[in-house]
């Protein structure tokens, strides 16, 4: 029996109605399109259940140990804000993204609306109430990566404090001096909001228990370049979305858990569609949970979605940190290589970008890649023109789709998505 | 004996081939059920193999198409039918339009497709021979007589229309609209057929290829020949059509 979460989301301010409404879509959308899927891994029985009570256990259990230990829960809205140096200083990181249409009409009660809808979403959940990951944190962390983001954090930090990092665009020497001091001020920004102190130690240990997080998701996508894949993309994509809501401990070891079961579906040929399955490969930006909707079209046309080179994929785990420094700073500068080797669009130049995707293309079997843009996310719009010119000269087709949350567009998706994969078949 | 059905967003097409010779072939408004329209075409003919595409293909799927196939190779494989040297597809139906690359062999190789707007499609046309006062093949008609084009900005339905609005209230002529309209719908097809690589020959299907305003618009931009069959607007039907029977061999 569930436990009835009310009480809990009516201590943290929550607009019960509404969360109650839209927790009610997604219990009619998940089943609908992740538990009628055919031969799925038993693993993925806990993050079903985990995405159940997306509102429920993961914010019981912050609130518990903020209880017991006094940690601070601390809302991240990037994969380069170092998750480390927060569990160092015995907080819990927590990702605030939004990947829902839900909330639109709250975020455009104050913000324009001709701008990203993974800010206009969680935009939405924290003006609207409607978000307890938002309301049970006690700051937030923005940073400077795109002009949107950049401008949305001064108007959070009248709603809830938030700090931001600025992130270099280049990653040039310049570029990294100023990242490393970043890092070190936000330490201290940790340090005093914890009223704890950093120690070598401590570092190291958060350093280990990102990159265990990081390795176990290596292993799940190194298990899809399989062919027949294993698990279907749906269902990898889930996990990759859940790494930034559950406890990070218990999320390894069900991540490895079911790498296991992967693994040996593999040794034994088993996958979850035939071996002549178009195998598709996702680049571009983030799809944030409950944000399924290219790998949901992919599959239900017949194809099979093999990894994705976004932040809810491979950017999210690819480069581990230094574990060996055996001092603050040589930890920081460990830290510091580490966001300046992931390949994000805000970068310039990017180019290494283009190498890993055709790389992992290539490794994953992949025919072809679904160039996957949010609407107005200009980065990764305008990097296109650089990805789809190489792809071309590798022999590797490329679809390009551009599109936000809503459900509006599904049919032309569609119609494109059968289309490239009767191009490449 | 095939069928090959187009369930487009306007009209359904359905063609019938008997030994491998169009037989017969119709075009009817799709109304309100574009499905039970699509039946009722269907029970015309022996019951045979059938392939539906268009949007609302998936309706047919297991009930009376053996396969479904999209618009996209739909029209390039009956282009090429009515073609052989046909190398580039500019599809303009009523809800999208298409811009498609095919090799030597006929198999595409890239396809463009409009956003989710009604921007460059027939839609778009509909509405603005409407608010400008016209019967469609009057407004089709407009680019043989009219030579001065006002220049319309808009590609989006809604916001084109207030613009047409606006001309008309400042008194300008109703076929320098009519031609800025279509220039303006040409630049949009022109550059997405562009974007794919424009390889003679051209070949233009669906219904809005039976505009001749169009036709000789975009055969200017394109600086190239634009070939029109006959029927354009069953292109997509007789390449589902030319696909059923390629599944009977």
């Amino acid at each position: 029996m569930a436990v009835d979460r009310h009480p809990l989301w009516k201590s943290l301010g929550i607009d019960l109605e509404r969360n109650d409404e839209f927790l009610g879509m997604l219990g009619v959308v998940y089943p609908e399109v992740y538990l009628s899927q055919p031969n799925r891994p038993k693993g993925m029985a806990y993050f079903d259940e985990v995405t159940f009570d997306i509102h429920g256990a993961p914010i019981q259990e912050m609130l518990d140990e903020k209880e017991r230990t006094g940690a601070q829960i601390v809302g991240t809205f990037c994969i380069y804000v170092p998750d480390e140096i927060i569990l160092a200083l015995g907080g819990i990181p927590v990702g605030l993204c939004g990947g829902s249409a839900y909330s639109f009409p709250d975020a455009d009660t104050m913000m324009p609306r001709n701008i990203c809808p993974l800010i206009r979403s969680y935009v939405g959940f924290k003006v609207g109430k409607l978000s307890p990951f938002f309301e049970c944190c006690d700051f937030l962390v923005g940073e400077t990566t795109c002009d949107a983001k950049k401008k949305t954090w001064e108007i959070l930090d009248d709603l809830q404090p938030t700090y931001v990092m600025e992130l270099p665009q280049r990653k040039d020497e310049i570029d990294r001096g100023l990242w490393r001091e970043e890092i070190a001020r936000f330490i201290e920004k940790m340090e005093e909001a914890s009223g704890k102190k950093i120690t070598v130690d401590a570092l190291k240990d958060g350093i280990r228990r990102v990159n265990a997080k990081r390795r176990a998701l290596k292993r799940l996508y190194e298990a899809r370049k399989a062919v027949p894949a294993p698990i279907s993309g749906k269902d990898a994509l889930l996990v990759s979305q859940l790494a930034f809501y559950d406890q990070i401990d218990r999320f390894t070891e069900k991540v490895n858990a079911l790498s296991d079961e992967l693994e040996a579906r593999v040794r034994d040929g088993v996958g979850v569609v035939a071996k002549d399955a178009p195998r598709l490969f996702i680049s571009g930006t983030p799809q944030v949970i409950p944000n399924w909707k290219i790998h949901h079209v992919v599959e239900s046309s017949g194809g099979i979605v093999v990894g994705e080179e976004t932040c809810t994929g491979i950017r999210y785990f690819n480069d581990l940190v230094d574990e060996s420094p055996d001092t603050v700073d040589g930890l920081i500068d460990a830290l510091a290589s580490r966001s300046l080797s992931i390949n994000c669009s805000c970068f310039t130049p990017n180019d290494d970008r283009i190498q890993q995707v055709i790389e992992w293309v290539k490794a994953s079997r992949a025919d072809g890649v679904i160039y996957y843009v949010l609407q107005f996310c200009h980065a990764y719009n305008v990097e296109y023109v650089k990805m789809e010119r190489a792809l071309r000269e590798a022999g590797i087709p490329v679809l390009k789709i551009e599109s936000d949350y809503g459900d509006e567009d599904v049919g032309q998706i569609k119609t494109r998505i059968e289309a490239f994969m009767e191009q490449i078949a | 004996m095939v069928v090959g059905i187009d369930l487009g967003s306007r009209t359904v097409k359905a063609v019938f081939l008997r030994n491998g010779v169009i037989e017969d072939a119709q075009v009817v408004l799709g109304g309100s059920d574009p499905y039970e329209t699509a039946v009722s075409l269907l029970k015309r003919y022996p019951r045979c193999p059938v392939i539906a595409t268009g949007y609302g293909r998936h309706a047919l799927k297991e009930t009376w198409a053996e396969k479904v196939i999209t618009e996209i190779k739909a029209h390039a494989i009956g282009a090429r039918y009515l073609f052989p040297s046909c190398r580039t597809v500019i599809d303009v139906g009523g809800q999208d339009s298409k811009a498609i690359a095919l090799d030597a062999n006929g198999n595409f190789t890239n396809f463009q497709m409009n956003d989710k707007c009604a921007a460059g499609t027939g839609k778009f046309l509909e509405i603005m021979a409407q608010s400008l006062g016209y019967d469609i093949d009057e407004f089709a008609r407009v680019g043989l007589r009219e030579t001065r084009a006002v220049p319309i900005n808009s590609m989006c339905t809604v916001f084109a229309e207030s613009e047409v609005i606006s001309l008309i209230s400042k008194r300008v002529k109703k076929a320098e609209i009519a031609l800025g309209l279509h220039e303006a719908m040409v630049t949009r097809v022109a550059s997405m057929a562009n974007r794919v690589g424009v390889v003679k020959d051209v070949v233009f299907s669906g219904g809005v290829a039976r505009n001749p305003t169009m036709v000789s618009l975009l055969e200017k931009k394109l600086k190239t020949e634009v070939k029109v069959a006959a029927a354009p607007d069953i292109t997509g039907a007789l390449g589902a059509a030319l696909a059923a029977e390629g599944m009977l061999n």
